[in-house]
């Protein structure tokens, strides 16, 4: 995926969607119109906007950020991984669709994953058998309580 | 907003599943996206939008709206604070913590000794290293944190990054939707 593309070259426009609608879709038959409306701009230029900035990878996509637990279970994980290993372990960990997020991290424990399944049991299974499969201890650290407030993520121009 | 965690749906409903299915990879960018998703699920526009704002109002979804990518965006480091905190004092500095602006996610998670002592968690993003940890020693003067024991865990390599999936697939096409979309008048 491109992602050469950097923020000073986003327009305006780019800026505004970014920021003013990370938490506010409009919930109605023709959203991006109504986004359209607030932006002065059209829906025809808010949709390929979108699409463009989905394209480079600026955003992810335009839709619904899940609470963590409640459509299904998710847990994150970590692993000590020897710093010869951490390419090939890291790869066998991006091979599971359940896993989502996957980092190193500066810490003894080095590789970071979030997995997400319908059930705890089949989590369960798959951090087993990425152990059994490295050879390596997994970490298992489902979320207990979120206090996350804030909605979206303020981003600065300057 | 600081919810306990519950567990996963109550009395999961099909077509709630079906519907999170179908637009975990984002909604359609065309005219009348949920048009298009009730298309899918063979139910009205009408009922997916009612359905969505049921979601939404029981917080099982958390936001509707553009996700952004932060590295992407110049928000290049990223930096996850684990911090020991007395089991009995956790939520009030978790719920402290998670509304502070430089803090984007805050949870509680377990500990598991004796290889892993922390249980509060909180991720804190910037252009910079320099950014990250000056937000840091500022949030730990301000809440007066110096003698809780943390750890700074940079990222410094993404190997994966997308949107939680549920299984099955999502919505064909979410992605793409045809040049000249059509508007479906739906009953």
């Amino acid at each position: 995926m491109a992602s050469t593309q950097h923020h000073s070259q986003l327009s305006p426009l780019d800026q505004r969607l970014l920021n003013e609608f990370q938490a506010g879709l409009p919930l109605c038959e023709r959203p991006y119109a109504a986004m359209a409306e607030h932006l002065g701009s059209s829906e025809e230029e808010i949709i390929a906007r979108l699409q463009h900035l989905q394209d480079s990878g600026l955003i992810s996509r335009v839709g619904p950020v899940f609470r963590p637990n409640r459509v299904g279970a998710s847990t994150l994980a970590a692993m000590a991984v020897p710093e010869e290993r951490l390419q090939q372990v890291a790869d066998l960990v991006s091979g599971y669709d359940e896993v989502n997020h996957n980092y190193r991290r500066e810490h003894e424990y080095n590789l970071w994953f979030v997995a997400t399944a319908l059930d705890r049991q089949h989590l369960a299974a798959v951090l087993a058998e990425i152990e059994q499969r490295s050879g390596i201890a997994v970490l298992d650290l489902p979320m207990i309580e979120d206090y996350f407030i804030n909605l979206g993520f303020p981003l600065q121009w300057s | 907003m600081n919810r306990p965690t519950q567990g996963p749906f109550e009395s999961p409903d099909p077509l709630d599943l079906a519907l999170v299915q179908a637009i975990q990879d984002g909604l359609p960018l065309c005219p009348r996206p949920y048009a298009e998703i009730a298309d899918h699920l063979q139910i009205t526009e009408a009922e997916v939008i009612q359905r969505v704002q049921r979601l939404m109002e029981r917080g099982d979804i958390r936001r509707l709206g553009v996700v952004v990518r932060h590295r992407e965006l110049g928000y290049r480091a990223n930096a996850m604070v684990v911090w020991d905190v007395p089991d009995d004092k956790v939520s009030e500095l978790g719920r402290r913590l998670g509304a502070l602006p430089c803090v984007n996610l805050c949870y509680r998670r377990p500990r598991r000794l004796p290889q892993w002592r922390y249980n509060l968690f909180c991720m804190i993003h910037g252009r910079s290293r320099e950014e990250v940890l000056e937000n840091l020693q500022r949030l730990i003067d301000e809440q007066q944190l110096g003698h809780i024991v943390h750890s700074v865990l940079f990222s410094t390599r993404r190997y994966k990054q997308r949107g939680a999936h549920y299984g099955k697939d999502s919505l064909p096409q979410a992605r793409h939707c045809p040049a000249t979309p059509q508007v479906r008048l739906l009953g």
